[in-house]
């Protein structure tokens, strides 16, 4: 081998571990470069909207089966610890960790519930789940605030350093984004991953091959509702503040929308999916206000023309091409 | 706890049981022909709701012309959206299906909100108000106009499926969709009109239960997830069990609603579906 084709191999061998790298280098320079925490601020929701839609993507893209009450997890990590820190009195990381730990059990229940047919149910189920949070975090006044919301909720320290500003929170939350992340990429690529490419593939071979179909469902189904809670508890330890509103089934139908964006099954299609819309709104005014049409528009679009999302979608466009001309020039 | 106060509950529910007893019919037409969980159903609802008012305060159609053309109106969109939305899709996954309703049913709401606004209006009853003692309990004609109308809506949707041969095609698609492929029935004619009756279906749901709740671009979402919790609850995909379902539902809801709290009625019906999924996920009717 010469050296290019050295370099070339080892290129192509370590490409998720180099492009992990060049992402978090980027992750450490982007806040010494912008310094405007309006700017932060949005990269911050962006990383909080990946750590769910990671999750929910894998069980999307990998399990098959569609959530439409992913929010509800959200909510319920943001609610948890606003309530364990405030009126309880608990240390915000043991909140945290306690909610993501009860949550897990809620997703377990209801997996196992919705998850015993096959069929769609359990995207109605989890529907109906996230419009009962979202009442009960309605009226339930004297625990979660009701229509006004939850406020005074302190920020995450270590020691005596407080993420308590835009810039220094960025590291927080991108910290975790980096984490959910490397575990996706190596989830996937495990024993359990390959299971769920083939369950995603065809249930029935996949059951013949040994996959324990429904018990895998269910496993995806509380790791998404565990990174769901996490990213909510950073999100209410971010903001300080929780309202109801940000919960609704149709916040979870725009997660939904991010993980078909960026692709079902696609990792890194998340990051792209979930910074796409999380940005449209902010970008320009027109989005914002027809926020349904735009949404709508673009997952009915991307379900049309490239089932598969967009990155995957048009890179698998370009590779086509490629492929073709390349026989093309064989040929002449 | 007094005999006149549970027959007004029950007479409370079976009205609000007759809604949901249309939707989830027509959650079930979908099902059968296509095999997917329809989400613009939810939007159906409202559509009907919006299209009567502006027959009657619009064009100021007379009552009875209005219903007919709201009616008429959902069926019409309901096949444009099966037409341009669903079936130019490139690909028959059901995930990506589903979620194509997804994506149709928040344009369809986004447009009503645009044409209609935000505002909540209110729609007239079918007959004044004037409220009939029955038994103790106070109705109100407009209750008495959806039982009728269901169970009319009922009776043509029977005489559809068992009487003409569009609805045997129907009735083969939903019972075995390559046999009746082979057969030659058009999946694609099927589909369509599969849609145009789920939209009929909605629409007077929507026509029928804005009198009493009120008109907003969004007041579907609620009633059409209830419905689905009928369908479920009556055994997806099953006529009678849709029947069933939203009947049992609307009394259950408003036995909670009267006897425990009535600020988590919205939650009762949930409540159900995750007790059917766990106890009994095929259903009451369910195969």
């Amino acid at each position: 081998m010469t050296r290019r084709e050295r370099l070339c191999y080892f290129l192509a061998l370590h490409r998720t571990g180099l492009t992990v790298a060049a992402l978090s280098l980027a992750l450490l320079v982007y806040p010494l470069v912008e310094r405007n925490p309006y700017t932060l601020g949005v990269t911050n929701l962006i990383a909080l909207h990946v750590i769910v839609v990671l999750g929910l993507n894998l069980f999307i893209g990998y399990a098959g089966q569609i959530s439409l009450g992913h929010a509800a997890f959200f909510a319920l990590g943001a609610y948890g610890t606003a309530v364990a820190t405030v009126t309880g009195q608990l240390p915000a990381w043991v909140a945290m960790a306690g909610v993501a730990a009860l949550v897990a059990l809620l997703a377990l229940v209801l997996g196992l519930a919705a998850l015993r047919l096959s069929g769609h149910y359990l995207a109605m189920a989890t529907l109906g789940f996230n419009i009962v949070v979202h009442t009960v975090l309605l009226q339930w006044d004297a625990v979660t605030g009701g229509p006004s919301g939850f406020s005074g909720i302190p920020p995450l320290a270590v020691g005596a350093f407080a993420f308590d500003s835009e810039w220094r929170f960025h590291f927080l939350v991108w910290g975790f984004v980096l984490l959910a992340l490397l575990l996706c990429l190596n989830l996937v690529r495990s024993g359990v991953g390959r299971g769920l490419a083939a369950l995603a593939g065809d249930e029935t071979a996949a059951a013949a091959l040994g996959v324990d179909i429904r018990r895998a469902k269910v496993q995806v189904f509380v790791l998404s509702a565990v990174l769901a809670s996490l990213a909510g508890s950073l999100f209410a330890h971010c903001y300080g503040y929780v309202s109801p509103d940000s919960f609704d089934i149709f916040a979870s139908a725009d997660l939904v929308i991010m993980v078909v964006v960026g692709g079902m099954g696609s990792i890194w299609g998340s990051l792209f999916g979930a910074a796409l819309i999380t940005v449209l709104p902010e970008w320009l005014e027109i989005f914002a206000t027809y926020k349904d049409f735009v949404h709508g528009g673009v997952l009915v679009l991307v379900l049309m023309f490239l089932p598969q999302g967009l990155v995957t979608g048009l890179v698998d466009l370009v590779r086509v091409r490629l492929a073709l001309r390349r026989r093309g020039d064989v040929a002449a | 706890m007094a005999f006149s106060d549970l027959l007004q509950f029950l007479f409370a529910g079976l009205t609000s049981g007759a809604i949901y007893a249309l939707i989830a019919l027509g959650f079930c037409v979908v099902n059968n022909t296509m095999g997917i969980v329809n989400f613009v159903q939810v939007d159906f609802v409202s559509l009907g709701g919006m299209l009567m008012f502006s027959a009657l305060f619009a064009f100021g159609l007379p009552i009875p012309l209005g219903v007919l053309a709201a009616v008429a109106g959902v069926a019409i969109v309901a096949m444009l959206v099966e037409r341009l939305g669903l079936r130019p899709a490139r690909s028959d996954h059901h995930l990506v299906l589903i979620f194509l309703t997804v994506g149709l049913s928040i344009i369809l709401r986004g447009a009503m909100k645009l044409i209609w606004g935000k505002n909540r209006m209110a729609v007239p009853p079918l007959t004044p108000d004037e409220p009939v003692r029955l038994l103790g309990a106070t109705v109100l004609p407009q209750a008495l106009w959806i039982l009728v109308l269901t169970v009319a809506a009922i009776l043509l949707l029977t005489w559809f499926f068992y009487r003409t041969p569009l609805g045997l095609a129907m009735r083969a698609v939903a019972d075995n969709p390559t046999a009746a492929a082979v057969v030659g029935i058009r999946a694609g004619r099927v589909r369509l009109v599969s849609f145009a009756l789920a939209g009929a279906l909605g629409g007077l749901a929507g026509v029928l239960v804005t009198p009493i709740t009120t008109l907003s671009y969004d007041v579907g979402v609620l009633l059409g997830l209830k419905g689905f919790a009928a369908a479920i609850l009556g055994g997806f995909g099953s006529f009678p069990g849709a029947i069933l379902g939203g009947l049992g539902l609307g009394v259950l809801e408003s036995l909670s609603a009267g006897y425990i709290s009535s600020a988590y009625k919205d939650v009762c019906a949930f409540v159900v579906l995750l007790m059917v999924l766990f106890i009994r996920p095929q259903g009451l009717l369910g195969k």
